[in-house]
């Protein structure tokens, strides 16, 4: 037994000095994302789009003199921390070049600190919105494509003024995403000069929300913002609220967004509105339009997220020159923002051929891609209200 | 006015509601102090068993809905009610001839006989998960509200409002009338005098020639109907989901215990204790104080006990505390 261990390790290490030797002609790179658990339903569509921006540039035959880029999907499991460690260091061990993920805040983190930076691995997630990872240090590492949450607060602070809203009852599913979503809308709303009379936690998965709600209708305010799940506690207590009087209109921010909410509230949530992550870049329709043809959905949480992330780790490669992560890292803000030509979805390997001849791109990709800060998307977003029982777009921040 | 005001505000968000659950967590409380004085043992399956009863209705209401059979104004899960509690007679008669009479027949000691309706438990939660899928189940249909809280509003010219949901109106009345046929049942019928005969001493109830598979199944037919009628009305009330089913089984086993286990009275009595505890240490006073004080008094902060977020650690504490200064209960439990 311990002879075929030893065996099989000594295959695994040879057979990944072998795939670093493969530079040249073959890339790799590792989406990291909860294939199983509670995103699970995002993440095929996720993973699809991430691949598409592989094919694409293997067609196009213009990385670093017509490299392949080749997948290797892990799970994370959303909020296993020890799985998604292991498969990160699997992957590791396979020989990737970067690593697109992982997708949820909590997982993200692990990944990062316990494989990404002490094997000096690049990352570039998603999905993951917590705002604790602006802060995390990540030695230059880590970037997302997807906006903080700190960032949503301020959207919200602001919708909520416009609105003529002075004060707001808070309450958020009691988890990372949650609470950093619940502080990031407090610290706006007050720093824009409303009054949140009170911040209360609830579970999710419980059948009975009266109690909440009988503190949340005691402490007042003109509106009550639900910052948790639309097929979890958010919608229980919705429902409660409404049906107690409490509160007739509700703040929804993203994870309250979706079809099945004013489906299953019915007519009492109109009137109610709240803004999710989204953009009205051009790129977006045109990758709705490229996932369409490849029979997945383009318009999918997160999808043309993936698409991006992927996509600016081989433009950064090109840029740099090297599939090396320590090359490549610094690059990524390069391309993602401007000068520099502008980049949509479907015109990478036209993107490929600039940075080959040593011009300058500004990619702009499904979700009008901007990094700022600590290598984070701006962020763009589009404003709901709910309208005879549908989500309908406002405008877009 | 103003204590009109503090009284209706005080009535909407506690009253009801803890009314409502309470009635909720006594006829399940009720089903677990039965096992518990007849057969002398803690069913854990109970939380399962309602969730069980409470699928065969939602599916008999769905084929209803589908043959556009309603109930008026009442939800038809009422008219699918029967199904429910016949089928689930049937599982719970099954599990017994299956499970529970071979340790019955072995006179397994009552600690053996609480892990096997872990088993059960476990058994049946798949079941239900297995037919019916994990997810939140939506089956309340017809008027929603007895009085909303906007036309409450609007008859009284009060500021605030008070809102009575149908479901809760049904959960009361029902509770009611099952709570009066039950005893009526247990004190005046031959069958229930048996049954509390056998629960008291089951040598003596043998030799007076009680015969005793017939007194463990009535108490399955009885507990089978109370899980049925206790799952649909917290489904109706609130929303059918079998993991909170399963959850349920805390707050019961507290109300059954707290009102002394094994005394139908205390079972009754510790539902509303525990339903009404909960929703009034963690509610936040400031609405009502508001309204009552004089207003250079009122208060500027939540006036809130405890956050809500220790809902459930109320329960736990009241079982603690009845627990180490009354162990029978507070209506002192035969048979503890």
């Amino acid at each position: 037994m311990k002879k075929l261990m030893t065996a099989t390790a000594a295959i695994a290490l040879t057979a990944g000095t072998a795939f670093a030797d493969g530079h040249g002609k073959e890339i790799k790179l590792g989406v990291l994302l909860g294939f199983t658990g509670p995103i699970e339903s995002l993440t095929a569509a996720m993973g699809t789009g991430a691949e598409m921006a592989m094919d694409e540039v293997t067609a196009s035959g213009k990385l670093l003199g017509g490299a392949k880029v080749t997948s290797i999907r892990a799970d994370t499991g959303c909020i296993d921390n020890g799985l998604a460690v292991a498969n990160g260091e699997k992957l590791i061990a396979d020989g990737v070049n970067g690593i697109v993920g992982g997708d949820c805040s909590g997982v993200t983190g692990a990944i990062l600190q316990n494989v990404a930076i002490p094997n000096g691995m690049v990352m570039i997630s998603p999905s993951a919105t917590s705002p604790g990872l602006s802060t995390m240090e990540d030695n230059g590492l880590f970037f997302r494509t997807s906006p903080s949450d700190a960032r949503e607060g301020q959207v919200m602070a602001e919708i909520l003024q416009e609105r003529d809203i002075k004060s707001i009852a808070l309450t958020y599913t009691n988890n990372d995403y949650g609470k950093g979503l619940a502080d990031a809308i407090k610290t706006s709303f007050e720093g824009v000069g409303g009054e949140v009379t009170i911040v209360a936690a609830h579970e999710d998965g419980k059948g009975d929300y009266s109690a909440e709600v009988a503190s949340l209708a005691s402490a007042g305010g003109d509106i009550l913002v639900v910052a948790g799940y639309l097929d979890q506690g958010g919608l229980g207590i919705i429902q409660s609220a409404l049906d107690s009087g409490a509160y007739e209109t509700f703040g929804l921010p993203g994870g309250m967004i979706g079809d099945s909410l004013p489906k299953n509230v019915g007519s009492d949530l109109d009137g109610s509105f709240g803004q999710i992550a989204g953009s009205d870049s051009k790129g977006a329709e045109v990758f709705a339009e490229l996932a369409k043809a490849k029979g997945f959905d383009g318009t999918s949480a997160y999808a043309p997220e993936s698409y991006d992330a992927a996509a600016l780790f081989l433009l950064a490669m090109q840029a740099a020159g090297s599939s090396n992560p320590a090359d490549y890292g610094a690059k990524i803000m390069d391309v993602a923002n401007a000068p520099g030509e502008p980049i949509n979805p479907g015109e990478l390997g036209k993107a490929l051929e600039i940075l080959a001849t040593g011009g300058e791109i500004d990619y702009q990709g499904a979700t009008g891609v901007e990094l700022i800060g600590p290598g984070e998307s701006a962020g763009s977003y589009r404003e709901i209200e709910v309208k005879d029982g549908v989500n309908a777009t406002v405008k877009f921040r | 006015m103003e204590l009109l005001n503090a009284l209706v505000a005080f009535t909407n968000f506690v009253g009801v509601p803890a009314i409502a659950y309470g009635s909720q967590l006594a006829i399940g409380a009720l089903g677990v102090t039965l096992v518990y004085s007849v057969l002398r043992f803690s069913n854990f399956a109970h939380g399962d068993t309602m969730a069980f009863g409470t699928m065969v209705t939602i599916l008999v209401t769905w084929l209803f809905q589908g043959a556009g059979i309603s109930f008026g104004p009442l939800p038809t899960a009422l008219l699918a009610l029967p199904f429910g509690i016949a089928v689930t007679m049937g599982l719970v008669l099954f599990t017994d001839r299956t499970v529970y009479r071979f340790y019955r027949e072995q006179k397994a000691k009552p600690v053996v006989f609480v892990m096997v309706s872990l088993g059960v438990m476990f058994m049946m939660n798949g079941l239900v998960r297995f037919i019916i899928g994990p997810g939140d189940q939506r089956f309340a249909d017809g008027e929603r509200f007895i009085i909303s809280a906007r036309d409450f509003k609007k008859m009284t010219g009060l500021d605030e409002g008070l809102a009575i949901k149908t479901s809760q109106g049904i959960t009361v009345v029902t509770a009611i009338i099952v709570v009066a046929l039950l005893f009526w049942f247990l004190n005046k019928t031959r069958t229930g005098k048996s049954m509390r005969a056998y629960s008291d001493n089951e040598d003596l109830a043998l030799l007076s020639g009680i015969n005793p598979e017939r007194v463990v199944m009535y108490t399955w037919l009885i507990v089978a109907t109370l899980a049925t009628i206790a799952g649909v009305l917290y489904g109706l009330d609130k929303s059918f989901k079998p993991f909170t089913y399963f959850q349920l089984l805390l707050p019961i086993f507290a109300s059954a215990i707290v009102g002394g286990l094994g005394s139908p009275i205390g079972a009754i009595a510790g539902g509303f204790i525990i339903a009404f505890s909960e929703v009034t240490i963690t509610y936040a006073w400031k609405k009502v104080a508001t309204y009552v004080l004089p207003e250079t008094m009122a208060p500027d902060g939540l006036v809130q006990l405890l956050s809500t977020d220790y809902k459930f650690a109320v329960s736990f504490a009241i079982l603690i505390i009845v627990l180490l200064f009354k162990p029978t209960g507070i209506f002192k439990g035969k048979s503890v």
